[in-house]
């Protein structure tokens, strides 16, 4: 997160985002170059001008907007679910010694899993529409979730702690007052995380089987050794990974304004 | 004598007999760690007792049995003449480090305590607000604990603890991480709001000088392990005080040197025996 925040940060030098623009445009340059005087073959790699009318030809006719929607929205729904759940299970453990040190096995087994070999069962269970690749998505946000929350209620200041409970605050109150704030703080710090692996899990879902999506325009392309508009949807990708990123900065700033933050000072 | 038995009128506001906390060692098969040891400290009503003892003396040990966030290995707890089980809910706890919540404002924080006790959010910020600004800090109701400097924060902890207005209140070296000046402030602060309303208040510190300015009694505990009150010592000097002035006073000075003379001994023998480990 902080490498996010250093990026997106205040305190950066006037221009940067030229430089940065610049950069971009040099690689697709050189991408160019190399592959019009053919050092790089085309086929292999593509060219960037087709790539990007590959681009626009999705956006200008309209193509894309059904298989963005649909990956977008496992990825939200992914997110969403995996969120609450790891919410709900990590506050559980964290809170219940015997439930943890019972199921601590199993949940390091099950995060040690690489849970990408779940999606052909998934696709056998909830079939080849969203559902699977939103219950992938949903193993792989559980886990980071999960474990921020479990740890963010074990890190709660005992002092902070024995001053609600001398405030009078019940066991209810507590967890409402002073987990549940404590527990959100770490999950919004695993909140890119989370919201790149639901990403992963949506595309990679779909690119495993499916029948809409961007996963499942790539995976077409590829079928037909089309490599520019495999690359055109790895740009889209990235585009609106980038996009998801950025909102959920937004939210982060505007949910943790009781954070410090280094070297703030406060506005006049 | 018909009906329930109501406690002694003059039964002590709080009471701790025969007090002895061990704590397991952390090393295996070594013997506990025995922090106090058979201590008897009664507080009465109204009263401002200080607790002075050496570093690592287990000062705050007691009060968390005071509090009964401890249960004590041995001994017994009365508040006000009733045996204390479970948390002490006639006390307010001023704790030693940062206990504010981070993520709720200045306001909310000192709220905080009536929302538990089932009050209706706006009563209790009302309530809140009244006392953000009995600590001068009426303008900063929204800043967070970290926008707040540490003289604020302690000053919305105190408003926090007493906003609850508990009979008893137990405060743990409350100003001990201040400046002087601050501290001074916050200290004929405290005597100020003590002194209007009075409640018994438990006061631990390690500085003297700060325990005879402000209390009717002072405690010395010894040295730990298996610390014990050593000595108490009366302080007659009039009230209403000022701590800044009251330390220039003859009388002050005489009985500075008496207790400290009793002191003196338990810090060195807790120097000695901090060098050991």
């Amino acid at each position: 997160m902080s490498k996010v925040n250093g990026i997106s940060g205040r305190a950066q030098p006037r221009g940067l985002f030229v430089y940065q623009a610049l950069l971009l445009l040099g690689s697709f340059a050189l991408w160019h170059v190399l592959t019009e005087t053919e050092i790089l073959p085309p086929f292999f790699f593509g060219k960037p001008l087709i790539v990007l009318q590959r681009v626009w030809e999705w956006f200008a006719s309209g193509k894309i907007y059904r298989h963005l929607g649909i990956t977008l929205l496992e990825t939200v729904l992914a997110f969403s679910v995996g969120t609450l759940l790891g919410l709900a299970v990590g506050l559980w453990l964290a809170l219940s010694p015997i439930a943890s040190a019972l199921l601590d096995p199993y949940v390091k087994a099950a995060n040690a899993m690489p849970r990408v070999i779940l999606a052909p069962i998934f696709s056998v269970w909830f079939g080849l529409g969203i559902w699977s690749k939103v219950a992938l998505g949903v193993t792989l946000v559980f886990f980071i979730v999960f474990f921020n929350v479990y740890q963010g209620v074990k890190e709660v200041s005992p002092v902070v702690l024995s001053n609600a409970r001398m405030l009078g605050a019940a066991p209810r109150q507590l967890l409402r007052y002073v987990y549940l704030p404590s527990a959100t703080s770490w999950v919004f710090s695993s909140l890119h995380t989370a919201v790149g692996m639901a990403f992963v899990g949506a595309v990679v879902g779909e690119y495993l089987g499916s029948a809409a999506g961007i996963g499942y325009l790539i995976l077409q392309a590829e079928g037909a050794f089309d490599i520019n508009t495999v690359l055109a949807g790895i740009l889209v990708l990235t585009a609106f990974a980038l996009l998801l990123d950025f909102v959920v900065t937004r939210v982060e700033r505007r949910l943790l304004t009781w954070r410090p933050v280094q070297g703030e000072t406060e506005p006049l | 004598m018909t009906g329930p038995r109501a406690p002694l009128p003059l039964s002590p506001a709080l009471a701790l007999e025969g007090v002895t906390c061990a704590f397991a060692a952390k090393a295996r098969g070594a013997p506990p760690y025995t922090a106090v040891k058979d201590v008897t400290l009664s507080v009465a009503r109204g009263e401002f007792v200080s607790v002075v003892g050496p570093t690592g003396c287990g000062k705050s040990t007691l009060l968390n049995v005071a509090a009964g966030l401890l249960t004590p290995s041995a001994g017994k707890v009365t508040v006000f003449g009733q045996a204390l089980t479970g948390l002490n809910r006639r006390a307010g706890y001023l704790f030693q480090t940062e206990a504010l919540m981070p993520w709720r404002n200045a306001l909310d924080n000192i709220a905080a305590g009536l929302v538990f006790r089932g009050m209706a959010q706006a009563a209790a910020r009302a309530q809140a607000q009244d006392w953000l600004q009995r600590v001068g800090l009426s303008g900063c109701g929204d800043r967070y604990p970290h926008q707040l400097s540490g003289g604020m924060r302690r000053r919305v902890a105190l408003a926090q603890t007493l906003v609850l207005d508990p009979q008893i209140l137990l405060m743990d070296e409350p100003f001990s991480a201040l400046d002087i000046q601050t501290r001074q402030l916050m200290e004929n602060e405290l005597l100020e709001l003590w002194s209007a309303n009075k409640k018994s208040v438990v006061f631990i510190t390690h500085d003297l000088e700060e325990a005879i300015a402000l209390s009717d009694r002072v405690v010395i505990l010894s040295a730990g392990p298996g610390t014990r009150p050593i000595g108490t010592f009366a302080v007659d000097l009039p009230r209403p005080r000022d701590v800044a002035e009251i330390r220039l006073t003859p009388q002050f000075l005489q009985l500075h040197r008496n207790i400290w003379d009793t002191l003196k001994a338990e810090v060195v023998k807790g120097y000695v025996q901090s060098q050991r480990h």
